[in-house]
């Protein structure tokens, strides 16, 4: 495994979290401290081994390609920080 | 007092019309009015709607609905803020979700309102289930009923905590580490955990998708088994739910486990287990040998790399689960001059110092580079982990171990300190990887303070059934479940 440095700034941005500097400092120390914890992983031979996504191996469950009830679309806007004419109301995204 | 009974007691008592649904959901009002304030184990409750609820438990009652028919009619039931009931604020612990208020009821929630319970208030919780102890909630700490500077486990510390104060019947909680079992542990009521998929996460709000559990809080072993299937089935909003049949789990407490074969794992007596633990863990393995079970030495070699594996897959599950949380379709929202600084701000400002700290390890170990060494890796030793497991149920029924290391520790203690914490869920962590059944059960007592201990059973996949006769017949042989904290 990689080194147990780990560059808080940039991992936060990929998550899109802002933080701030003492919060970065303090999570550098911390996350150091838990990955360098994890590489005892690295003890074990796992070559041959299958990963397990889940605990229940079930795939593919199908239903009927039908309409069936759903929230009305006032209700789904309810909880919106902002809305208007039915839509949820975002910052610019083009220019 | 109608507050402290049992589901059954309680069942009993409004079937003969001694009492009314209302008086008991009375009863629990006011005992949160009278002990909340110390405990702190609710967010905020629904006073009024619980009781419109009890009073149209009571019509039914009186217009002849037997619990027969309704096997929670009239049952006050709190329930922990991750978890969808309809019409009323769903926080997950969290600043993140603003004034949320749920559209729509979860699966679990929609079978026991089915099932007659009054389905009342929102159980404090670490922010988004994320934690050990309860202090890690945006609404401030649960204190445990048995000795209020101390926490009363995590991550459903308050839907533990509520039920050992009495302020409910019965509760709900997830379990994704342990969330369940060990507040169940150090509030010295039963907690389980069902297999993944007996019970539909529709309408519980993510954090692990492929770990979490919903389950029961209860006074006794036969309320836990009466919930379970209340909640157990498939569900086709559900595509994780297993379309196993739903026994009849108040029927397998038989009372009889002779010839049961009961496996003790060798890896679990380790350095960091308190002697007092320990000592009850002991005896409750003695008392079940006197029941007629046999004990059986196991071993689950890979218990030491069950908590790497799970703060892997678990923190990686978060970070997708958790992308939904921008700002835009719900909760609160931080303004920002594009998308992206909206998103950063609002989840900068929303999250609390845990839920960033997994986020952050997540995307890590999620990110170019470090999949194979971390993520995929750790998928491949969940694998050895659950066929650990699946070994040895060949060999036996079900396992016994501690539930947690320690009793309740003291508020602060290990809030500095992650890797501490999440070392505390060392016992229960792997049930959730192997995708099995668990349960907690009072087992004791430490001395001075005096602080619940608990006792794990963990069952075969679907087999909740055997694990609960294990534990109902072990609780009525002892007294511990019978001891109240003394508030």
């Amino acid at each position: 495994m990689a080194s147990t440095e780990i560059d808080v700034k940039y991992v936060a941005h990929l998550a899109r979290i802002a933080l701030t500097p003492g919060e970065e400092k303090k999570l550098g120390a911390q996350l150091g401290n838990i990955l360098g914890y994890i590489e005892k992983l690295r003890e074990l031979d796992v070559m041959n081994v299958e990963p397990t996504a889940h605990a229940v191996p079930l795939v593919n469950i199908m239903r009927a390609d039908e309409v069936r009830p759903s929230l009305p679309h006032e209700v789904a806007l309810r909880n919106a920080p902002r809305q208007a004419n039915g839509l949820f109301i975002v910052p610019k995204i083009v220019e | 007092m109608l507050n402290q009974l049992t589901i059954s007691e309680l069942t009993a008592t409004l079937a003969k019309r001694e009492f009314s649904a209302r008086e008991a959901a009375q009863a629990c009002l006011d005992q949160i009015l009278r002990m909340d304030g110390k405990i702190h184990a609710f967010i905020s409750y629904d006073a009024a709607d619980a009781l419109a609820q009890a009073d149209a438990a009571d019509k039914e009652i009186v217009s002849g609905t037997t619990h027969a028919q309704k096997p929670l009619l009239g049952v006050p039931v709190a329930v922990k803020d991750v978890l969808a009931v309809k019409n009323q604020p769903l926080n997950c612990g969290s600043k993140i979700l603003g004034d949320f208020v749920s559209p729509y009821d979860a699966t679990a929630i929609e079978k026991l309102k089915a099932a007659g319970a009054v389905v009342f208030g929102r159980c404090n919780m670490d922010e988004f289930a994320m934690g050990s102890s309860t202090e890690n909630s945006a609404f401030g700490v649960t204190r445990n009923p048995w000795d209020t500077t101390r926490i009363p486990g995590g991550s459903s510390g308050g839907s533990a905590a509520a039920v050992a104060a009495d302020e409910c019947i019965a509760s709900l909680g997830t379990d994704t580490g342990g969330s369940i079992r060990q507040p169940a542990a150090l509030c010295g009521c039963v907690g389980m955990k069902p297999t993944y998929g007996r019970i539909s996460r529709y309408g519980l709000v993510a954090f692990a998708s492929s770990l979490d559990q919903i389950g029961p809080f209860t006074k006794n072993v036969r309320d836990a088994a009466t919930l379970l299937g209340v909640m157990s089935g498939h569900d086709l909003r559900d595509s994780t739910s297993v379309p196993q049949p739903v026994p009849d789990y108040a029927r397998a407490l038989t009372g009889d486990i002779k010839g049961l074969r009961l496996g003790l794992p060798e890896e679990y007596m380790i350095g960091g287990l308190d002697p007092e633990v320990k000592a009850a863990v002991d005896a409750a393995v003695k008392q079940l040998e006197k029941l007629g079970a046999e004990i059986v030495e196991i071993s689950l070699p890979h218990t030491d790399y069950a908590v790497a594996t799970y703060y892997i897959i678990a923190t990686a599950e978060a970070s997708a689960n958790l992308a939904r949380f921008d700002g835009i379709r719900y909760g609160a929202r931080v303004d920002g001059n594009d998308p992206i600084e909206l998103y950063s701000k609002t989840r900068g400002a929303g999250f609390g110092a845990e839920v960033k700290r997994r986020i952050i390890l997540g995307t890590y170990v999620l990110s170019s580079g470090y999949y194979d060494a971390y993520y995929l890796r750790a998928q491949k030793v969940r694998t050895l982990i659950r066929n650990d497991f699946l070994k040895a149920f060949e060999k036996v029924d079900a396992i016994v171990t501690p539930t947690s290391p320690t009793a309740a520790f003291k508020l602060g203690e290990k809030s500095d300190d992650p890797l501490q914490m999440y070392l505390s869920d060392i016992f229960t962590i792997s049930c959730n990887l192997a995708g099995i059944c668990g349960v907690s059960v009072p087992c004791g007592f430490t001395q001075s303070p005096k602080l619940p201990v608990g006792l794990q059973l963990l069952g075969k996949p679907f087999g909740e059934a055997t694990m609960l006769r294990v534990a109902h017949a072990y609780e009525q042989s002892t007294p511990w479940h019978k001891e109240k904290a003394a508030l």
